[in-house]
């Protein structure tokens, strides 16, 4: 009998049949296979024509793309709209999740809902309602033009649809981070003698500085790359009012191929660094997460 | 209730200006401009038969991607959280692409790759097929911009699924197919369906990527944000702000859907509450 059952572990072995809980051989091929053709169609291949269009007239082009004075215009206030726009998101984000995870209040659920509204709404209609107000025919148009205030078709405009499309990140990204932390830590600090400020920096910080880090870097990535809305608000004023994206739209449109792929790869690499640093980030977040909760 | 913790008026005040200037201000400003003039002529606008012609487009586009995601995007979560093979980590953290990538960037690469010179597109030429510049474009470069929601939302469930079930299924009797039709896919139901729905709509409002590849012909390739656009750029403020309405609306009822199947389904799984 002993013998008859170690001869059926040695014969499960040699075959391995596949478990009740397994598909097929061919079912799982076919499946993969379907799965690795559509990453290739729709991943893959885009992010290579980005790259080998960029590089179709050669190096000496690809790079020279990088010296021209309206690109970098478009790189230097690309850079200046991100940073504004991520430190005021990342303050608005932290009180935010201060507020929404420690505390009940009326309205919570409709606050909330607020943060997410950037994640559904058009870009184009983000764009849209800052045009109504601060345009020349919008709301505040008149009094914006007998003070002598430009917003839209300017560099403040494209500050603040920046700040609308990238709101929600830091906020998303520690709301859930600090709901499955709860304040134990913080209210042990508070009866030890620390003061409010001491608590957050020294209690809370730390226990939430990798989800911080995962809201900033989309939110950086976003602002970097936003289209629509900044497309709407800006006038496309070349050296004045072009980001990095709408620069890609203008020398696309000039026929400028080269260099808007050369341009577009840059955009790129920072999509890949992003996805790269995030995928580092979110597993600290989750280490962190577990730690907190064993 | 007694608060503990310092910091609720400084934060939820902050919150609460900072979210009033960004968002209640300027999304006041869109309602104030769709009436400001005459409600006969904003009706005119958003039932004008190139609108029309664009909501038609708009949604049916996002509808055709979201299904087409909601397959592959099925599909990959499966291959993701179920079977081992190398590359695997790198294809799940590539999952994230299109949310990464910006628009612009994904509009033109696509573009290039679908166009009758592109890699792509050459071979579809061959058997007929226009795909840039054509309604195609639009739905492949949807199928870009919205896959990363059916996959994020559904692997989660994958994963929590319990193996007990799917072996007790077997156990019983069931065949792959059977445990897969009757066991799994019923649980998977609500966040694909989540999922689907995300994806529509962020496909709805998309703007950057299909500019490029759209071609944008008027009653045939125009999308909706399109005509947003044109409007400003004709001075037509409360048009712009009347067909902005109208999208914004199909927004909310799209978001009311997606609480309405977490509502469901959390009814499903406690019916207690």
């Amino acid at each position: 009998m002993a013998g008859a059952i170690q001869d059926l572990t040695t014969v499960r072995q040699s075959t391995r049949p596949r478990r009740a809980t397994e598909e097929g051989p061919l079912t799982r091929w076919t499946l993969t296979l379907l799965s690795a053709g559509f990453f290739t169609a729709f991943l893959l291949l885009p992010l290579g024509a980005v790259f080998a269009e960029g590089l179709r007239r050669g190096a000496g082009l690809y790079f020279r793309t990088f010296t021209d004075p309206a690109t970098l215009d478009a790189i230097k206030l690309t850079l200046f709209t991100a940073s504004i726009a991520v430190p005021a998101n990342t303050l608005f984000g932290v009180a935010a999740a201060w507020a929404i995870t420690r505390f009940e209040f009326r309205g919570k659920h409709f606050l909330s809902t607020l943060i997410d509204l950037p994640l559904w709404v058009s870009p184009v209609i983000a764009g849209l309602v800052y045009v109504l107000l601060f345009g020349s025919q919008g709301v505040l148009g008149p009094w914006l033009k007998a003070h002598h205030w430009r917003i839209i078709y300017a560099t403040p405009g494209i500050v603040i649809a920046t700040v609308f499309v990238t709101f929600p990140f830091v906020a998303r990204g520690l709301i859930p981070l600090m709901q499955a932390q709860g304040s134990a830590e913080e209210e042990a600090a508070l009866t030890l003698g620390a003061r409010g400020w001491q608590v957050f920096l020294r209690v809370t910080l730390p226990k939430i500085k990798w989800g911080l880090l995962y809201g900033i870097i989309l939110a950086n990535a976003r602002a970097m790359g936003e289209f629509g809305a900044v497309s709407v608000v800006s006038g496309h004023i070349r050296g004045l009012t072009n980001t990095v994206p709408l620069q890609i739209e203008i020398l696309y449109n000039e026929y400028a191929f080269s260099a808007a792929f050369a341009l577009a790869s840059l955009l790129s690499l920072l999509a890949l660094v992003t996805l790269g640093v995030k995928s580092y980030v979110e597993w600290r977040a989750r280490q962190q997460l577990e730690q907190s909760q064993s | 209730m007694r608060r503990i913790l310092p910091g609720f008026p400084l934060t939820l005040g902050f919150s609460v200006v900072y979210l009033t200037l960004i968002v209640l201000i300027p999304f006041a400003a869109l309602a104030a401009k769709a009436f400001s003039g005459s409600w006969l002529h904003l009706w005119a606008v958003v039932t004008s038969p190139r609108v029309v012609a664009s909501y038609e487009l708009s949604f049916g586009a996002a509808l055709a991607a979201s299904l087409i995601n909601g397959l592959f995007g099925f599909i990959t979560a499966w291959v993701l959280t179920r079977y081992r093979f190398p590359g695997r980590r790198i294809l799940d953290g590539l999952v994230d692409l299109p949310f990464a990538l910006p628009t612009a960037v994904a509009g033109i690469a696509l573009t290039a790759l679908y166009a009758p010179n592109g890699w792509v597109g050459a071979l579809l030429a061959k058997i007929g097929i226009t795909a840039a510049f054509n309604r195609l474009g639009i739905v492949l470069a949807l199928v870009f911009i919205g896959f990363p929601f059916v996959v994020r939302t559904l692997q989660p469930v994958l994963v929590a699924l319990s193996e007990e079930v799917e072996e007790a299924a077997a156990l019983l009797g069931a065949t792959r197919l059977q445990t897969f039709r009757r066991v799994i896919f019923p649980a998977a139901l609500p966040a694909l369906l989540t999922g689907i729905a995300l994806s529509f709509g962020r496909a709805v409002g998309e703007y950057g990527s299909i500019v490029f590849i759209s071609g944008n012909i008027p009653y045939k390739t125009e999308i909706t944000p399109l005509l947003i656009v044109s409007k400003l750029e004709e001075y037509d403020y409360q048009g712009a702000a009347g067909i902005g309405l109208v999208m914004l609306l199909a927004s909310l009822g799209i978001l009311a859907l997606i609480n309405t199947v977490q509502w469901w389904n959390a009814r499903r799984i406690h019916p207690a509450h």
